[in-house]
This record gives C-alpha cells, structure tokens and sequence, in this order.
C-alpha cells in the first residue's frame, strides 16, 4: 500500500539523511515552553479548586468576567470570626495564565485578614508567575473577585454581584 | 550518478531500521528515529547513537498550518539541491537546460492536478504572492465595472468546502472574474480549472507536502486573464513574476502535486476513516462538544470542535504533547477570536472553546486514539475546574445571566 511505501521511504530518508542540529534530549510541547514554569506548575496542579458552601454566611463569593470574553472567575472565600480568611476556593473558565494566577491566589489570601487580601495587587500576582504583559487581564480579575467577596459578605441579603473589570 | 554512490555506501554502512523501531513507538511522545550525534559521527554507528540519543516531540495534529515534506518530494528535489544546481533562464549551457527542463517538467505537474494548461502555471513564492498578483488584476482592470469574485475552496480553519462549481457558473455568466485560493484543497479534493470555471487559482507548496517558500499561481489563458506584475526585473515567468525561478523548490512543488494526484483517493478514503474515528469517539465520551462547519460540505481532514465550558488555550496546554491549534482568543496574537468562527455565527464562549485537529497523510491511528484520549480526559478535568460548568450541573442557563463586559 502507499502508505506503507510512504513509511519505509521515511524512515529510509530519515535514518540516511541529513544530521539537524543537535538538541537537548527534553520535551518539546509548544505551549509550555511559552510558559514560566510556576504558570505551568500551577495550571497541572491546581491548589484550592472546588467550591465552598455558597449559603453560608461565613462564606463570601465573586463571578467575574463573561465567556464571551473568555474569561470567568469563580472564588469563594470562609472568613472566621475575627475576619480572617480560613479557606479559598476557585474555579476558572480562562487560558492557563488565569487558571494560574487563581491557584496562586487562593493560596495567598489564605490565613489573611480581609482587609490585607484587598491589598493584593494583580501586579504582584503577575510578577510572581512572570506573566507577559497581554496576560496581565487574567490577574486583574482575581483581584476584582476579592473585592466581590467581600462585597457579597456585608451584604448578606443580595445575590452575587458583578461589576465591571476596569 | 555521485548521490546515488553516496547513498549506497551509506546504506551499506548503517544498519537499516536500527533498533528503536523494533521496540513499540512511545505513545503520545513521538521518538524521531533521527540520530543527533555531533556532525562528526560516523554512519556505522547511527544504531548506537540512535537508541542513545532521542528527542520526544510532540505528535502533529496541525497539517491545516504546515504539512512535513513528503519524502518522495524530497528525492526529486535533493539533486537539484546538489547536482544541478544551473539557473533555469540560463540559456547558454547545459546546467541552464537540464533546470529549465526540471522546470517546465514540474509546471505539467502542477498543471495535469487542476486539469490547466502548463502555459497558465505562474510559479511564485507562495499562496500568498499569487493572491495578491490576483488581487491585483482587480486594479489593473480595462473595464470600469469589471470586477472579482475570490473565494477559499476549503477553509483552513474549520474545513469547510465551499461550492465552487457553482460560484463559477454564476462567475462566467455574469463575466465576473473568479479566483479561489486552494491552498488547502490542491491535492487533497479533485479539482479541474475548467469545469469549474476558475479563472485565477493559488497554491501553496507546503500544505501539499511540498517545501515551504513556493506555490503557484494559475492563471486562465482562454479566455485570457490579465493581471499585473507584483514585482519587476528580468521578464521571467512571461513577464508576470519577475526573478529566477528556484528549481529545487518547483521541483518540489511538481512532485508534490504529482504524488497527491497519485495518492488522493487513497489519502481522502484514509484520512476520512481517521476523522470519523477520531469525532465519534469524543462525541461518545463527552458531552456538549459542537463540530463547527458544515458537516456536509467539509474536508474531512479539518476538525474543529469547540468543548462547551472549557477555554480553548487551557485545554492546548493540557494537550502539550499534541500540536494542535485553538480558534482561541488567547492563542492569537490579539485578544480576538477566531474571524472565521465569528463569520459563521458560532457563540463568542464557544469560539473560544475551539480546537482544530489536522489529520493529514502521515497520520497514524494511533496518534488519533492518543490524541482523543488525553483531549477527554483533559476536557473532563477542566470542566471540573469550570464554574461554567458547575452552574450548567446546577440548571442555571447560562444564556440568561447578565455578564459583565471587558
């Protein structure tokens, strides 16, 4: 069959012809190699996805962004009584630069008060995971999603609340 | 005579099908059986250095972008790369003859694959050049109200045919000109210039297993298409593409277009197995999966599938050892989606979910069950981390919440 034909001639021409260069013996998967590692590292293994208990009243929650966009954030925080964040919990619709920068900001607001999680700058989560600067959007709404948090939490009587990314 | 030499004492020296193919190709990882010792290995040892030294590359799932050369385009090409190596417009010598005739040799390749006449084959750089030679006429019309129709034959993005038989029909009769860009359709669906009317035709070499840096433009003579020069110089190629003609590439483009006469059928009977394989098993295993195009009127070689609730850019870096391409905003260089996906009035949220999948001559079966396998399992962990997904779990439509807006 040609196909066959087409195999053997292959492999003829590639086991007598040119030598390219020689590269380093590792994975050559295109999209990571775009990537820091940190963004890689955490977009495999995801800390704090799932969710919290969305009726409870120590428990506030953020929708961020629309799939038109291509970008939506889900996060859930637990606050104690003395206001301190207990747990966090995310989940992303978005490319692995944002599915990245909530992991890793699940993990930092954890153990802070409110008012310290507010002061989380996207900048600073861009830096941590050496996002390029088209992606820095990706953080800017985790950011946000803090914010609506904490909203929805001293406002115990109205459904989630969206805002606008700016 | 000097390569053939070569090539024998060479064959005779390295072990042929050394060891690496007898064991079961890696999965996924595909294990090039290209040694990559220093430049001063000697033959004899391609075994040794072969089973030693190995790069895991990603499978290639992306034909629609490039294809590999075929390596029966590659002999016909080598030993005008070595050997005859004379300009083909030199017209006083034998090295310039025996180029010309390679030359003229592969215009009636090219030619006899879209029913022309070899005197309407304009080589060029590529399918670029000879869409904008085409594009061109257009302002060097003589007729005030004469105008252009240019439409793709199949579409790169989402396969879809386009009914060019009937375009020309109305084309001729209005006395409108036609041009198609059949980039992605010479080779791999039968096309013939004059029963369907074309008038102006573009073809790439390398998404026809050809090299990449050459394509051809063809161009009607009766009745007689003019068009404008994109570049100036020598007069070559009668004046409408001005500078040498590169004689190892038409080459190849010639035996390209000559294999994929030969292997259309075949290719087109093959290739369709794989792709109905490939969305039927993810059709089964996953739900809210869309196949964007028309599925009637559709290569079958281009799969576009958008995964509801999934981004398209994530769902490509769980598949890192695929090369795969997204309509994806995030895989574009600006932040819009895929045109193409838009124009045919696919939802924003899932032209964002898209993968094209190129399934193409050298595509094996198994590296479709690989690929649709890690594709299922890495859409179902990412619906998982979707809280699209969640809410669709929870009976919310989605269609009726007030999103914000960028």
């Amino acid at each position: 069959m040609a196909a066959a034909g087409a195999g053997r001639l292959r492999r003829a021409a590639s086991a007598l012809l040119l030598r390219p260069p020689r590269l380093p013996a590792r994975e050559l998967s295109a999209p990571a190699r775009l990537y820091h590692k940190k963004v890689v590292d955490h977009y495999e293994n995801p800390r704090n996805v799932g969710s919290l208990d969305k009726t409870s009243k120590n428990v506030g929650t953020g929708l961020v962004g629309a799939p038109a966009c291509g970008d939506v954030m889900k996060l859930q925080i637990q606050v104690d009584e003395q206001g301190r964040i207990v747990d966090a919990r995310f989940k992303t619709f978005g490319c692995g630069s944002a599915i990245a920068s909530s992991s890793l900001a699940t993990e930092w607001v954890k153990g802070k008060t409110v008012e310290e999680a507010l002061t989380i700058k996207n900048t600073d989560i861009a830096k941590e995971l050496c996002l390029p600067p088209v992606k820095l959007h990706c953080s800017k709404a985790f950011t946000l999603g803090v914010c609506i948090c904490v909203y929805g939490m001293t406002q115990p009587s109205c459904a989630v609340p969206f805002s606008s990314l700016s | 005579m000097l390569l053939r030499t070569a090539w024998r004492r060479v064959a005779t020296t390295a072990p042929a099908a050394p060891g690496p193919r007898a064991k079961p190709p890696t999965r996924g990882l595909r294990l090039r059986g290209i040694d990559l010792t220093p430049q001063s290995a000697v033959a004899s040892d391609a075994a040794t250095a072969l089973e030693a030294e190995s790069v895991l590359r990603p499978l290639y799932m992306d034909v629609q972008a490039t294809t590999p050369l075929d390596p029966r385009v590659l002999d016909a090409m080598l030993p005008y790369l070595v050997n005859y190596y004379g300009n083909p417009h030199s017209r006083t010598h034998a090295y310039g003859w025996e180029s010309e005739a390679a030359m003229e040799c592969a215009r009636q390749q090219v030619a006899s694959l879209i029913g022309a006449d070899p005197r309407e084959i304009i080589f060029t750089s590529g399918a670029t050049e000879s869409n904008n030679i085409a594009i061109k006429e257009l302002e060097a019309a003589i007729q005030p109200d004469t105008s252009l129709v240019s439409v793709m034959t199949v579409n790169n993005e989402i396969g879809v045919k386009q009914p060019i038989k009937e375009i020309g029909q109305i084309c001729s009769s209005r006395k409108v000109y036609f041009h198609t860009d059949a980039a992605q359709a010479v080779g791999k669906i039968p096309l013939d210039v004059n029963d369907m009317k074309i008038d102006l035709m573009s073809i790439s070499g390398h998404k026809i297993y050809g090299p990449k840096g050459v394509g051809a433009i063809y161009i009607r003579r009766r009745p007689r298409v003019r068009v404008e020069a994109l570049q100036s110089g020598g007069g070559q190629e009668r004046g409408m593409r001005s500078g040498t003609v590169p004689t190892p590439l038409v080459v190849g483009l010639g035996a390209a277009c000559e294999v994929a006469q030969q292997e259309m059928e075949y290719d087109h009977k093959r290739i369709s197995k794989l792709a109905e394989r490939l969305i039927q098993k993810i059709m089964k295993s996953l739900p809210d999966v869309v196949m964007n195009g028309d599925p009637e009127h559709h290569y079958p070689g281009c799969i576009n599938l958008s995964f509801a609730y999934v981004e398209g850019e994530s769902l490509l870096m769980a598949l890192k050892d695929v090369a795969l391409s997204s309509g994806s905003a995030c895989t574009s260089a600006s932040l819009e989606p895929s045109y193409v996906l838009r124009a045919i009035g696919t939802d924003e949220d899932l032209a964002h979910s898209s993968i094209r999948f190129g399934i193409g001559r050298f595509t094996t079966e198994e590296e479709v069950d690989y690929t649709v396998e890690k594709c299922i399992h890495h859409v179902k962990r990412l619906r998982e981390m979707s809280p699209l997904w969640e809410m669709v779990q929870d009976g919310i439509d989605l269609k009726s919440i007030k999103w914000t807006q960028h």
